[in-house]
């Protein structure tokens, strides 16, 4: 493939994970580590997306529910429930997902602007649409997941 | 020579003697004829002057010198002590403080003193000196070189005399063709300093380390070896050329001042050693070896050790779970030493009031004399520990209640003679431990505040039923702590725009500390700060609400009781109970931390009293766990400002837990 000569820059590297009937995706360098589920301290009065507090290895860290997040279905604990935790500037924050799938790479030119498609989640989430062989990959806009910026 | 790396410690000391002559002339001020407090104010004044001049910050220098100059003339009782001059010393401490201030901020020191050195040059001669010749440095001129000592070198000169050592004047000559003229007078100082202690040399060293010089130096050697030593040691080291070495001899007349000095200064060591008076202005300075630590490196050290003491009951858990004899022996011994080291973390963190104590001494002064009102200050306890980040929090919140009782307290002395108290007004500050808590309580003999203009003015704001006599007049008083409230009818520079107490209150809440106001009607104020040791590690007391797990801090727990449904009335739309006569609110924790009410039908409530300033309420929980020892753990950014929550710890079994902040709950 031409990318192999031009290099990295024009590639992406992302890790994928699943969440109710859609494959996401975001940046690898945004992922400090991902780990099992763990049991969660409900913060009362806190944003609704926040599902609580956990201990992480003496950090005591906030988890956002992407179900609730992004208004779908009541989210169903499994086996391959995990919790992503990026790091964002100053914050670091846990993102529970139904499942991670691979890290995989693809080239800058596959991914699509939002305006066009349709998906299951609001638009102000999502950063664009990755394309791989069959599989479209819904990549997340960081910030605005997190609330650091806001949605006007 | 590099004189960059000496600069903190110019910075930090010169503050330090800058402090020093506040306080000093503050005594000077009630106490004028004290002469060791005039000796110690020199004192100051003449290290300041000798460490600006060798950082070569000359506008410092020339502002000591000149008020040297007048110091020596109060110390010879030529120049008679005056309001005026007294102030004026103190317009030069500010100055002086400005530009230690600037030099700290990286420029020079180049501030406008011409005018201060004037008037204090007046102040010296308008008072008839005598025309004496500038006491400066009573120059030592020696003849056939250009060496000037000052009264520093003076000073130092005498002292060695009397510690039986001997200052000789040397001069080197380098020869004229030496190609490492720097080189040779390394080598002449190298060999010297073996002997004894070089203490002044033309030209600088710095200029002689650069090799810029013609060809000789000249220098003064304190030391116990002869002349003829000293002449040969310097004849060994080749092309230098001649080394002539003199006897110096003092002007018998300075040799006497400086000796009555001095034995003043034995008098007051051998003093001390016999009295160990707390006054700390006349003690010797103690020399301990410190060392200056980044503040967040202990804060690193902190969690760390936080992180110990989470551990500590894992493991103990780990160890009875499990039936682990050798591990629960092993586990004591860990306790032992982590509470030890947790110990000695909060004692290196712990700084003495003193450091935010010391500058309101000259504060309230410059008050009362705006004011124009008499003011007796006393400071007690300033020796108090408290920990850094509460220390540097502190500060605003004291000067808020110091002026607000200098401004608002203290009447005026006709006033205060009419009222037939003593025309100077006193303001106490004094600073104490009560078991985990440090108290500060601003007092005053003044006026104190009147409940009923209190409660009009609650009425007014609608914060008080007009007809409910409920509040008595101490928790009426508690009401100044409002945002804009105020009684002052007039507003004046300092206070009394209604903006201040609330504030002081939120800052001091925000330190997990309380402050409560106490008030006679004509006999003063007190104002009591408590504030938590530390703020890192903190005793709580665990509950359970359904199956959820929170922390109370201990601080604000009253007490604990059972209650059966049936003790709970409603008055108003509100639950309280009566806990021995006294009516308090209850609050279902399950409510306000929207669990599901699962109370029903259960016989026993147990309700932790809370204090929230001076009101309590009782918070019903589900279970008491117990009191423990939590280390506060931040929410993170996305968290912040959640009403009723501190923080989170986490627990022995590692979960996390989270901590109730009973000032915002409710």
């Amino acid at each position: 493939m031409s990318n192999d000569q031009a290099g990295f820059s024009n590639e992406l590297q992302l890790v994928s994970f699943i969440l109710g009937q859609e494959e996401y995706a975001l940046d690898i360098l945004l992922v400090q580590e991902i780990i099992r589920m763990l049991r969660i301290t409900r913060v009362p009065r806190a944003p609704h997306y926040i599902e609580g507090v956990v201990n992480l290895r003496g950090n005591v860290i906030p988890v956002i529910d992407l179900h609730r997040r992004f208004g779908l279905s009541e989210r169903v604990n499994s086996e391959r429930t995990r919790i992503i935790v990026v790091k964002v500037q100053d914050i670091t924050a846990g993102l529970v997902v139904d499942g991670v799938s691979e890290v995989l790479r693809l080239p800058q030119a596959a991914v699509e602007p939002v305006s066009s498609l349709v998906t299951a989640i609001d638009t102000d989430y999502i950063q664009g649409i990755g394309k791989k062989d069959n599989r479209l990959l819904i990549m997340l806009n960081i910030n605005r997941v997190l609330g650091i910026e806001g949605l006007d | 020579m590099d004189l960059s790396q000496y600069m903190d410690i110019f910075l930090i000391e010169s503050k330090e003697h800058l402090l020093n002559l506040n306080q000093s002339l503050l005594e000077l001020e009630s106490n004028p004829h004290n002469k060791l407090i005039l000796d110690e104010i020199f004192r100051a004044a003449h290290t300041l002057k000798g460490m600006a001049s060798t950082m070569g910050f000359e506008n410092v220098a020339d502002l000591t010198h000149v008020m040297e100059n007048v110091l020596t003339g109060l110390r010879n009782q030529e120049v008679t002590i005056s309001n005026q001059l007294i102030d004026l010393l103190f317009q030069c401490l500010d100055s002086l403080q400005n530009m230690i201030e600037s030099i700290e901020a990286g420029k020079s020191d180049n501030l406008p003193i011409n005018q201060l050195i004037q008037l204090l040059q007046d102040a010296a001669n308008g008072l008839n000196i005598n025309e004496q010749p500038e006491i400066e440095s009573s120059p030592i001129k020696l003849a056939a070189h250009e060496l000037e000592l000052n009264d520093y070198d003076v000073n130092m000169i005498v002292k060695a005399y009397q510690q039986g050592f001997k200052a000789y004047h040397i001069g080197i000559e380098v020869a004229p063709d030496s190609l490492m003229k720097s080189v040779r007078a390394f080598m002449v100082f190298k060999n010297l300093e073996e002997v004894g202690e070089i203490i002044k040399c033309n030209p600088p060293a710095q200029v002689l380390e650069e090799g810029n010089f013609e060809n000789g130096f000249d220098l003064i050697l304190i030391t116990k070896e002869e002349a003829a030593s000293i002449t040969e040691r310097v004849h060994t080291i080749s092309e230098i050329k001649l080394a002539k070495c003199t006897l110096l001899e003092l002007p018998p007349e300075e040799q006497g001042q400086e000796n009555d000095d001095v034995k003043s200064d034995q008098a007051r060591q051998t003093k001390d050693l016999t009295e160990d008076q707390p006054n700390s202005l006349r003690q010797p300075t103690k020399v301990r070896q410190t060392v200056r630590v980044d503040i967040e490196r202990l804060d690193k050290l902190m969690n760390l050790v936080g992180e110990l003491v989470i551990n500590k009951p894992r493991l103990q858990q780990i160890g009875q779970a499990n039936n682990l004899i050798e591990l629960n022996e092993t586990v004591e011994q860990f306790d032992r030493i982590s509470t030890d080291l947790q110990n000695l973390v909060m004692k290196v963190r712990m700084v003495p009031v003193e450091q935010v104590f010391n500058r309101f001494p000259r504060m309230v002064r410059d008050l009362a004399k705006d004011l124009g009102k008499e003011i007796r200050f006393v400071i007690e306890g300033k020796e108090t520990e408290l920990d850094r980040t509460v220390i540097d929090e502190i500060g605003d919140p004291l000067v808020h209640l110091l002026r607000n009782s200098i401004d608002h307290g203290i009447e005026s002395s006709e006033a205060r003679r009419a009222a037939g108290k003593s025309s100077e007004g006193f303001v106490r500050l004094v600073a104490r431990h009560e078991g985990n808590n440090v108290i500060i309580e601003v007092e005053d003999d003044g006026r104190g505040i009147d409940p009923e203009r209190v409660r009009a003015r609650a009425v007014a704001l609608g914060l008080l039923n007009k007809d409910s006599d409920l509040a008595d007049d101490n928790s009426i008083l508690n009401f100044i702590f409002q945002p804009g409230f105020s009684t002052a009818e007039q507003i004046t520079e300092l206070s009394g725009r209604g903006v201040g107490l609330d504030v002081v209150r939120s800052k001091i809440e925000a330190l997990s500390g309380t402050v409560t106001v106490e008030s006679k009607l004509g006999a003063g104020t007190k104002f009591k700060v408590r504030l938590p040791l530390t703020l890192a590690i903190i005793q709580a007391l665990l509950i359970n609400v359904a199956q959820e797990t929170y922390a109370i801090p201990l601080s604000a727990v009253d007490e604990t009781v059972a209650i059966t449904p049936e003790n709970i009335k409603q008055v108003q739309n509100q639950e309280v109970v009566v806990l021995r006569g006294k009516v308090l609110p209850v609050i279902r924790l399950h409510n306000l931390l929207n669990i599901a009410d699962r109370i029903n039908g259960e016989r026993v409530l147990y309700v932790v009293i809370v204090r929230k300033g001076d009101k309590q309420a009782g918070l019903i929980v589900d279970s008491l766990i117990g009191q423990q020892e939590i280390v506060i753990k931040s929410l993170g950014k996305l968290l912040t400002g959640i009403p009723g929550l501190a923080g989170a710890t986490i627990l022995g079994n590692g979960e996390v837990s989270l901590i109730l902040d009973v000032g915002t709950l409710f």
